[in-house]
């Protein structure tokens, strides 16, 4: 039973940076913009973070510089695609290209760095449970944080005009322009969000997670972040689950050798890209299920003038 | 050997991008061919064996990882700069970090040997075959392949026997043991880590016969995230003592976190783990670089020879043990490492059996050196299978 509950926690912890990031890009594909740098952008952001840390030994400051760090290459990336119409898709390519080299090239003298010796957590009274306790509340508060994000994103955007704005910018830019929106603001502000968002997961990566810095450390997260925005059918809700989900198979693979059974951890490896393959042909399969569930616009640029 | 093995598909496809800019400009870094080159240029060479008497020898490292990964690449580079100061301006050193076990290896040891580097010293398995490839074609350059089981007339290789420390280790840790579980983070299952981690198990069990080990395979040699992973698992999992055979210091730090022991592995790592390190499993390479920049000044280099070095040669040892560990184990791992140099203490001997229960030597015999290069089995005291180990 202790083994089930530390493999519970450590899956919330391993999915907290999944989910993270994947609202951010939730953010970005509601309203219409489809953000492929995230791999880079976290890149960029644990770098960031990671040198605040050693410098200052305060991981708030780290998270809060990681978020700076995502929204200004982020705010890059924003001016490209939406006042210069270049391609999505190659943008963001390249930005995580950049963000990758870009980390490692400034990367280069923390490599060796280590930070200090980090509190453990743990919730009062609550962390005392049996079971439950292990399992649930001796996390670190950013595990909590995550998931009052995800519910403020999940209230932003249903429940408030400001939320139903930016996702008609993501179904019908068009529309809202006509109506007197500034969609190309509202997408700037919409990638700024996001950027930091992933900064803030590349950030907590860094400095929380894997306590080091190393050239390419984000490892992928990035790529199954966006990966999870499809596989959530773009609901906040769902993104949560799946960052759970996707955690907790990354753990499972390492659990499962402990104990013996032999499952290659390559093919756990895959998982969360199958079954983000399985989920797009299950919402293709019909138009009205693309219609509720994808945006409209997603990826398409935006010309007010035409 | 890949350090990117659970990318996505677009990363991987990228990878090959990144990895050649780096080395573009990893290369271009790289001090300027000399002017006139040193009888190195293929077939212009009067006298091939000469010692270069004016200009100095020109000696290249391929390094798998960072030259900071404070692992197996930090101690190569460490051994770099030991015989950089022992040769002085007899030779000139340069190193190509990062390079990828695959087709571009083939054109970094190309592209060394053609900047007129006559001793090239490629220090990861997976460079076998493209130093096979550009040894064949540039005949006056010697070329040492670390770890490696193939040579020519002008490649050879080396390796250090890892698994004498990793042996040491175990002493220590079947007596710091308090849950009587230890724990290994391997890399990828070939029989150079499956020897540590027998001989781990060993030592262990020299000292406490109840100990059991659990290993997490994660799949390569440099992932400090999927290193992390590992090691918390196995310390959930119960695991007090933690050995690794990656090459980051991600495991240290893992078990520093979470108040449990683990060990160094390559290089001296006590500073990324105050508390938790309780010793370093160490590779020296400067005392076989030596020897081989020496019989290459001398002329008296040989090709076809395969050299493997231990803690007699100075090659491995175990450092930097805690003053946690106390003072009758450390003299207990102080006589055993005194044994292995004078070679009156064996590790692989009978009678052994693997964690199936099947009879592997008998009493009285002892493992050698190729069985040892070959091994393929969990001892008594491991859990688990070895991946892939069952197609014998």
């Amino acid at each position: 039973m202790e083994g089930l509950a530390l493999l519970i926690a450590a899956s919330l912890n391993a999915g907290t940076a999944l989910a993270i990031a994947g609202i951010g890009l939730l953010i970005n594909e509601r309203a219409g913009i489809l953000n492929l740098g995230a791999e880079g952008l976290m890149l960029v952001a644990a770098m960031a973070g990671f040198a605040v840390a050693v410098h200052t030994g305060n991981s708030w400051l780290a998270f809060g510089v990681g978020m700076l760090a995502g929204a200004a290459l982020a705010a890059c990336f924003g001016v490209l695609v939406i006042w210069l119409n270049t391609n999505q898709v190659a943008t963001g390519l390249a930005l995580s290209l950049f963000g990758g080299g870009l980390s490692a090239f400034v990367g280069i003298p923390y490599v060796q760095e280590k930070l200090g010796e980090q509190p453990q957590f743990h919730v009062p009274v609550l962390g005392d449970i049996p079971f439950l306790g292990v399992a649930l509340f001796r996390q670190h508060p950013m595990v909590y944080i995550a998931i009052a994000l995800v519910a403020g994103l999940a209230w932003f955007l249903y429940r408030t005009r400001a939320g139903l704005v930016l996702r008609a910018v993501g179904e019908s830019p068009e529309s809202a322009h006509s109506l007197g929106y500034a969609v190309r603001r509202i997408r700037l502000m919409a990638v700024l969000a996001g950027g930091a968002l992933c900064g803030l997961a590349g950030a907590y990566i860094s400095v929380i997670y894997t306590p080091l810095w190393v050239e390419g450390m984000i490892a992928g997260k990035g790529w199954i972040a966006l990966a999870l925005t499809t596989f959530a059918t773009w609901r906040p809700a769902r993104v949560l689950l799946g960052a759970y989900l996707f955690g907790g198979v990354t753990m499972l693979q390492f659990y499962l050798q402990g104990h013996g059974v032999h499952v290659p951890i390559q093919f756990l490896g895959m998982l969360p890209y199958l079954s983000t393959v399985v989920v797009l042909v299950l919402i293709s399969r019909n138009a009205s299920w693309i219609r509720a569930n994808m945006p409209a616009s997603l990826g398409k640029p935006f010309f007010p003038g035409a | 050997m890949t350090m990117t093995t659970k990318r996505s598909l677009l990363s991987l496809s990228a990878w090959p991008l990144i990895a050649a800019a780096t080395l573009m400009s990893a290369c271009s870094k790289k001090e300027e061919p000399p002017a006139a080159p040193a009888a190195t240029a293929p077939g212009s060479a009067p006298v091939a064996a000469a010692p270069a008497s004016a200009a100095p020898l020109k000696v290249a490292f391929a390094y798998l990882g960072p030259a900071g990964d404070h692992g197996w690449t930090y101690a190569h580079d460490q051994a770099r700069k030991a015989v950089e100061k022992e040769f002085g301006d007899k030779i000139v050193t340069s190193f190509v970090e990062n390079v990828p076990e695959s087709a571009d290896a083939e054109r970094v040891f190309r592209d060394m040997a053609t900047q007129g580097n006559t001793l090239i010293f490629g220090t990861s398995f997976g460079y076998m075959e493209p130093m096979l490839k550009v040894a064949a074609d540039f005949k006056d350059a010697k070329f040492e392949h670390a770890t490696g089981f193939k040579q020519t007339d002008n490649l050879r290789s080396y390796d250090s026997r890892s698994y004498t420390t990793a042996y040491l280790a175990g002493i220590i840790a079947g007596k710091m043991s308090k849950s009587g579980t230890i724990g290994v983070v391997g890399s990828i299952p070939v029989p150079e880590v499956i020897r540590n981690i027998d001989a781990y198990t060993l030592g262990a069990l020299s000292v406490n016969p109840k100990i059991k080990t659990k290993v997490v395979w994660v799949n390569g040699w440099f992932d400090p995230p999927k290193e992390t992973e590992a090691a918390q698992s196995l310390i959930n999992g119960g695991a007090d003592v933690l050995l690794q055979n990656t090459d980051s210091t991600a495991v240290l730090q893992t078990a520093e976190k979470n108040k449990k022991y683990a060990f160094g592995w390559d290089s001296d790592m006590s500073k990324f783990a105050p508390t938790a390190h309780l010793a370093s499993a160490i590779i020296n390479w400067a005392p076989y670089y030596s020897k081989a920049i020496r019989e290459k000044l001398d002329g008296t280099w040989k090709g076809n020879a395969a050299t493997w070095w231990g803690i007699k040669e100075g090659a491995n040892d175990l450092t930097a043990i805690s003053s946690q560990v106390p003072q009758d184990v450390k003299d207990l791992v102080a006589k055993t490492k005194a044994g292995i140099a004078d070679g009156s203490f064996v590790i692989f001997k009978g009678p052994l059996a693997d964690n199936a229960g099947k009879e592997i030597l008998k009493a009285g015999e002892a493992a050698d050196d190729k069985m040892l290069g070959g091994l393929n089995f969990y001892v008594k005291g491991v859990e688990g299978k070895v991946p892939g180990g069952d197609k014998k």
